[in-house]
């Protein structure tokens, strides 16, 4: 935290034993801060999907919110792979969902009481791990449905006979980057945004213990700014939690449908 | 020059790549807009598209910065 002037903005993403002993060299397993926001995530989802599955006719405002939500993914699936896709969208909505939750849950202003929210989806680990997760589904259906033809992905229709190396190369590499800029764009994005919420912060708190003068030059602002920043970070939490699930839901298509 | 001076050039001089990244977000939405006041019936159907090129354009200005916090951190 920002006290005796010095800033620290990563701080806040040090993952920290709760319970169990903790030994990095050695390995040992224990439950972190980490895995409880994960676990808070997972209630959080299970309380907002179990208040709207009653299936009423007329669906009040918590069902019309889930609704709202697996329609919209059910949408993004199915026109972007057609009706082959009905199969994937159980993966893509529990993905768009997680990441949904993780992400706002990081922005829960707990810190006025005493409490420390973490970003789960601030962690390459935890990233890194689900575009695995998306990337090795695309590999074992693009090899299962089109054996060793599932190469022909990277030669683009109509690409004349001498550049087919080249381009085979060029594909190639691209397609072997996805899963890479696929975990790093959510993991950054969070990352950045975060710091800039605590540089703020801290900004605000130092400005009003130098005195009014600099409480009213710097911190005014600070807090001014900060409010909007939030405001822009729910936007981003959403659209990072949109983007990872709709650039799965393609790279998905290319190993259905093979261009 | 000492070497804690040019590590904060040197995180300086990537985080221009943000701004550079910034420009191409604002071309990416302003073109979409554009292009969709024009025929705000076909607009819808190309928001996917309208995304992913944001994500693409958003990328290259995160990797800047992840550089600029490995030269501050990391190094």
């Amino acid at each position: 935290m920002a006290e005796g002037g010095e800033i620290d903005p990563m701080h806040q993403f040090q993952v920290e034993p709760l319970v169990g002993a903790w030994d990095p060299a050695g390995g040992s397993i224990v439950f972190t801060n980490s895995s409880m926001w994960m676990l808070i995530a997972l209630a959080a989802i299970w309380l907002f999907m179990w208040g709207g599955m009653k299936r009423e006719l007329v669906p009040g405002r918590w069902q019309l919110a889930v609704e709202g939500l697996t329609g919209f993914i059910n949408n993004m699936v199915s026109t972007s792979i057609g009706p082959k896709g009905k199969k994937y969208i159980p993966f893509v909505f529990t993905i768009f969902m997680f990441i949904l939750f993780a992400n706002m849950l990081g922005l829960v202003p707990i810190g006025i009481v005493g409490g420390h929210p973490f970003t789960v989806t601030s962690h390459f680990v935890i990233t890194g791990t689900m575009a695995i997760m998306s990337f090795s589904i695309v590999l074992i259906v693009g090899f299962w449905k089109h054996k060793l033809k599932f190469f022909s992905l990277f030669i683009p229709h109509g690409t004349p006979a001498p550049m087919v190396p080249l381009i085979f190369l060029i594909e190639l590499i691209s397609f072997m980057v996805r899963p890479f800029s696929l975990a790093l764009r959510l993991f950054i994005a969070m990352t950045a945004g975060h710091i800039l919420l605590k540089v703020f912060g801290a900004f605000i708190v130092q400005g009003i213990n130098a005195g009014a003068e600099y409480g009213l030059l710097v911190s005014l602002p600070s807090f001014l700014l900060i409010v909007f920043i939030s405001a822009l970070e729910l936007l981003v939490c959403a659209i990072q939690a949109y983007v990872f699930a709709l650039l799965t839901t393609l790279y998905i298509n290319d190993a259905e449908n093979l261009h | 020059m000492e070497l804690e001076a040019a590590k904060m050039i040197g995180a300086g001089l990537a985080a221009i790549g943000v701004g550079a990244a910034a420009t191409g977000v604002g071309n990416v939405f302003g073109s979409f807009l554009e292009g969709a006041l024009r025929n705000p019936a076909a607009a819808d159907a190309e928001q996917g598209r309208l995304f992913i090129g944001f994500a693409a354009a958003e990328l290259l200005g995160l990797i800047a910065f992840t550089v600029a916090i490995l030269i501050l951190f990391v190094f």
